[in-house]
Order: structure tokens, then sequence, then C-alpha cells
């Protein structure tokens, strides 16, 4: 072996590339870099089969009121049906405004009156919301809660985080609210934005904001809290430096503060982030907002054979939505930060 | 008396919980222009507190520092600080740390292009020109302490104030770091007080050196003249006998004060036996201050 390892080391570099490969698949860092790859998916892809087994024998054995708890198999097909139904869905919807084209050019034709013309060209198609559909509201729903929690949290996070008086002030209300449920401030949400949000022509349904102020109301505390601790936690020595170099408050934020307390204002973020994403679940359901909440609301009161399957697939869409928007800010945080050996995970 | 940098007769106490706690006494040292001070004394003495009251960081409770016939109330880059731990933003590359301080100094007196090529006249002048880029993680200690002086050297201080600058570096770094410095000097003579617990350093590198009292209520305990001519060269003055004695007096007086500290310990120590055994309690402290004879003496 030592033999062959030798000839193979002085010989490597006149060999042709053909052979060189052939003597790289014989070598033992060929074995490592396949036992590297075999497990790292090989493992995970073990792991997985072995739930899909347990999931499929497990389900079996629970009879509901609706039929057989639904196994792997049946939601599969549950989840090809419901990206048909996407799918014919959209047809009908090219077909409808196919058929509106037409009106509107014989409309005009007909030298109708510009406002009529102008009624039938608005004219939307009024289908049912799809799985797909819904998929996309919620997650427009909850970048819209998370985006305009990270717009008060940071600012007011960076604010406390330099003045121990105002930390001081402040703490004692952030513990008092952080630990309330959605489904707490809901009821109070919805009666808020009836009273205050009245017009006769909504950019946005009721809904809609009731849903994104809630998931706003509970993702506001960790980017809060970890923007605190970050902004607070700024080196001494860099502090110092900042006082020797005279910067003013806004340089000083910029270029010392902020920066400093990214890592920590990132772990908040993603907190926040699925934590928005769990709450929002909770709200739509309640506030029909029609997005994966609503999804899952509507096929438990259906109650029709396939609904359970159904809500399953509904309910590993959320887990996998959710487990991409962390891996999105992972990425984001990883483009950000100045620290690059930290571990992130 | 009229001097560049008159630090008039400080003292500071600090409140703790229990009782206020006076760190240093009337410490009073006037600094002519051009001057390499070292600070040196054993740890807690209230160096650094010297360093930070001049630096502006602190304020004295009584007495001040007046810096070209203006008082010092706040910090600023005229006094430019290196620390120990080199203090360099982790986020900015060696070059945008250095501006980051030019831009700030010179924002109104220096165009875009003169801040830009004064930046790098100053980390060519700590033989950083070649790591522009790299970010303070991707560099060594010593590296990073260079472009700490090339950070304080750009604001053009009047005067460098440097806390433990080599304090924590290897040895073999420490050696080119102290003739980089004795070159920059030699080239700008700024003046420098810089805190060291390095007896060749401060010989080496200094015009006087001030030996600190241990604290608390630390002062001023001696001053010693270097009377040297510069430049020096390190290993010229091994052999030099004016070298060797400088050398030797700060040994001796760091000694000496090493010994009171061991002994006010050990005798709180020894207050803890019982009495009931005095002569050998007694016998066990002569046998306590051999040993810490021994020890000091080992020291250095």
């Amino acid at each position: 072996m030592a033999l062959i390892s030798a000839e193979t080391a002085t010989s490597t570099f006149n060999m042709p590339r053909f052979e060189r490969f052939l003597s790289y698949m014989a070598s033992d860092e060929w074995n490592k870099a396949v036992t590297k790859a075999a497990r790292a998916i090989m493992i995970p892809l073990a792991a997985l089969l072995v739930f899909l087994m347990l999931w499929s024998i497990g389900a079996k054995s629970i009879v509901t009121s609706l039929g057989v708890f639904p196994g792997p198999s049946t939601v599969w097909e549950q989840s090809l049906s419901l990206y048909d139904e996407h799918q014919s869905e959209r047809i009908k919807a090219a077909a409808f405004y196919e058929r509106m084209g037409k009106r509107v050019d014989k409309a005009i034709a007909d030298g109708k009156p510009q406002k009529k013309i102008e009624k039938l060209r608005n004219r939307k198609y009024t289908g049912k919301e799809t799985f797909i559909d819904q998929i996309f509201t919620s997650l427009k729903t909850v970048l819209v809660g998370f985006l305009f929690a990270s717009l008060i949290a940071i600012p007011a996070g960076i604010i406390c985080g330099m003045s121990a008086i105002l930390y001081t002030a402040v703490n004692p209300l952030i513990q008092l609210f952080k630990p309330i449920s959605p489904l707490a401030w809901l009821p109070l949400v919805t009666m808020v934005v009836s009273a205050v949000y009245v017009t006769s022509d909504p950019m946005f349904p009721k809904a809609f904001l009731t849903s994104a102020i809630t998931v706003t109301l509970c993702c506001l505390w960790p980017t809060l809290i970890n923007t605190i601790v970050g902004v607070s936690g700024v080196d001494k020595d860099l502090i110092n430096v900042s006082r020797v170099l005279r910067l003013n408050a806004f340089t000083k934020t910029v270029k010392i503060i902020l920066p400093s307390a990214i890592p920590l204002i990132f772990t908040g973020l993603r907190l926040s982030l699925s934590t928005g994403w769990m709450v929002l679940i909770a709200a739509e359901m309640l506030a029909q907002n029609p997005g994966l909440g609503k999804f899952v609301w509507d096929e438990f009161q259906n109650g029709s054979s396939n609904s359970l399957a159904r809500i399953m697939v509904a309910v590993l869409v959320i887990g996998f939505i959710g487990f991409l928007l962390d891996r999105i800010m992972l990425l984001i945080q990883r483009k950000v930060s100045w620290d690059k050996n930290a571990v992130l995970r | 008396m009229n001097s560049y940098l008159d630090i008039d007769h400080i003292s500071i106490t600090f409140p703790t919980d229990s009782g206020p706690l006076n760190v240093l006494n009337n410490v009073d040292l006037n600094v002519a222009k051009g001057e390499f001070i070292s600070l040196i004394g054993h740890s807690g003495c209230g160096k650094s507190t010297v360093l930070n009251i001049v630096a502006g960081l602190l304020n004295a409770t009584e007495g001040g520092v007046v810096l070209e016939e203006k008082e010092v109330t706040e910090p600023g880059p005229d006094r430019a600080v290196v620390f120990q731990h080199h203090s360099l933003l982790p986020w900015l590359s060696v070059y945008d740390n250095v501006r980051l301080a030019v831009d700030q100094v010179f924002k109104r007196t220096k165009s875009k292009k003169e801040r830009h090529e004064w930046t790098l006249h100053n980390l060519d002048l700590v033989h950083m020109g070649h790591a522009l880029d790299r970010k303070p993680d991707e560099i060594s200690g010593g590296m990073k302490q260079r472009v700490g002086i090339a950070r304080a050297l750009a604001m053009e201080p009047k005067v460098m104030l440097m806390d433990e600058p080599f304090g924590a570096l290897d040895s073999l770094t420490r050696t080119h770091m102290q003739d980089s410095l004795m070159e920059i000097q030699a080239e700008l003579n700024n003046t420098v007080i810089m805190i060291t617990h390095d007896v060749d350093e401060a010989v080496l590198l200094s015009d006087r050196i001030i030996m600190m009292t241990n604290g608390p209520s630390a002062t001023i305990g001696e001053i010693l003249n270097i009377d040297l001519p510069k430049p020096r060269n390190r290993l010229e003055l091994a052999e030099d006998p004016a070298y060797n004695h400088y050398r030797a007096e700060v040994v001796k007086f760091l000694h000496e004060r090493h010994q009171t500290l061991t002994k006010d310990e050990s005798s709180e120590k020894s207050s803890v036996v019982s009495l009931s055994s005095k002569s050998r309690q007694a016998d066990d402290e002569n046998q306590k201050k051999s040993e810490v004879v021994k020890k000091a003496s080992g020291e250095y």
C-alpha cells in the first residue's frame, strides 16, 4: 500500500488527465469525499424515509369522523390536485379577460360612452382564491407586518440602547407586552381597524390590515430586545474612539453603534420573522384574511373526506415556507455581517 | 511655569459601594514639546487614569490639565489615544479605519484627494501600506497596533497618548514596534506620553521616566531623566554603562515598591492567624518575607 502511494505521488504530475482522474478515484481522498457527501445527503434522506414510514403506519391507525388520518401518499395526491385546481382557475381567468377584452373592443367600436368603457375595462375576475394565491397572500401579509415591526423596533431599540434611563423606563413595558398571544390582540385590533380605517375605496382589505397589524404587535419584541442588547453592549474602547474623534451623534450611530449591533439586530430579526409567520396563521384564521390560515380554517369547516389531507398539505407548506424565510434572513445576515468568522446557523 | 502640557496637581476620587476611593493624589507634571515621557509603575497604580484624564475621557476631581494654554475638558483629536487593544473598527478595512479619523479631523482643511494621500502617507509611515484592504481580523496583533498608531498619527495630535501599546504583543514583535516608534519619533518629533510595564522599553524610548507609587492615592514617586543621545540603538546600548545604570534605577524603584506591596498583603493575611501562637506567627512572617524577597528578585 505504501509502495503504491509513493508511486502515485511521484508520477502525479506527468500523468495524462484521465489517468490522473482514475488514480484520484482509487485514492483515499476520493473515498473521503464520497463519505462526506454520503453523510451530508444520505443521513437526512434516511431520516426522512423513516419519518414517512412512521407517519404512514401511524396515520392508518387513527380514524376520525372525516375518515382515516391522511398518510404521505394521500397528502401527495391532494397537493397535486391543489395545484391542478390552481392551473384550471388560471385558465378560467385568462378566458375571462379575453372575453372582457373583446367586449371592450366592441364597446369602443359601437361608440359607447367613455365611462362605460372604463367600467368594463376595470372589471376584475372574481373566481375563488386558489391554494397558491393564498400562499402569496400570506407571504405579503407577513412581510408587511414584519417590515412595519422592524421599522419601529430597530430605531426604538437603538434609542433605548443608547440611553440607560430610557431603557429603565421602557423595560417593564417590553416585559409586559412581550408574552401576549396574538389571539388576545386580534379582537382589539379588529375593532380598532374597523373604527379607524373607514374609506369607501380601501387600498387594503380590512382583514389584511388586521392580520398584518397583529403580526407587527407580536414580532416587535425580539427585534427590539436584541437591538437594545446589541447597542448597549458596544465595546467601550470603540465608544472612546468616537469620543476622541468627536464624532457627532449621527456619524457615531452609523459608523460605530449600528455595525457593532448588526449581528444581534439580525438575530432579533430572524426570531421576529419566525414568530410573525407563526402568528400570521392564527391571525388569518380569525381575521379571515385569504391566506394559508383561512385555507386551513375553511377546510376544517368544510369537513369533506379530502379536508384532512388538504390541511396536512397546508401544514407542510407552512413549515417549508417558515424554513425558507429563515434561510433567506440568514443569507442576508451573512451578506451584511462584518464578522465573517462567526458561525451562523 | 509655562509648559506645553501641564498636568496640574490632579487628584481623582471615585465613589464606590464601600465609600470614596482616592485613586490619584496630587499628580503634577510638566511636559515640554517633543518630549517622550513614560509612565511606569505596578498594576493598579493609576497610570491609565492619568492618561485618561489627559485624554479628557475622565475628569479630575481636583486640579486640571492644560495643553497649550487651553484647559482640557473633553476628549479631542489633539490628544490622540493608542489603546492597548488596538480598538480598530472590525468592520472597516485598514485604510477605512485611518480614513475615518482623517475625514473627521481634516474635513474642512483638506480636500478629498489630500485626505486620501494623507491616509496613505500615515499608513506607509508604520509600514502598513501593503495591507490597505485587509480587515483587522485578517492581520496580526502587531499589525493592528501599527494601524492604531497610524490612526493616532494621522490626527496630527499635539500629544500622543499610548496606553501600554505593545503590552499584548510577543517580545519579538514588540522589539520591531519599538524600533518603528523610534523611527517615527525621530522624524515627526511628537510629544508622547506612554504607559508601559517594560523597563527596557521605557529606558530605550523615553526622555523622562515617571515612576508612580502604588495605589490607592498613587502619585509620582521619582522622575528619571534619560540622558542618552538619540537616535538610540538597542544593540549598542546593551553594553552601555549609562543605559544599564538607568535600567537598574527603574528596576530598583519597582522592586522596592513591589516589596512594600507584598508586605502589606502578607501582614493582612497573617492577622487572620490565631493569636494564641504568637511566636510561631512571627516565624511564619519572617519566612514569608524572605520568600517574598526571593520572588521579587526573580521577577526581573
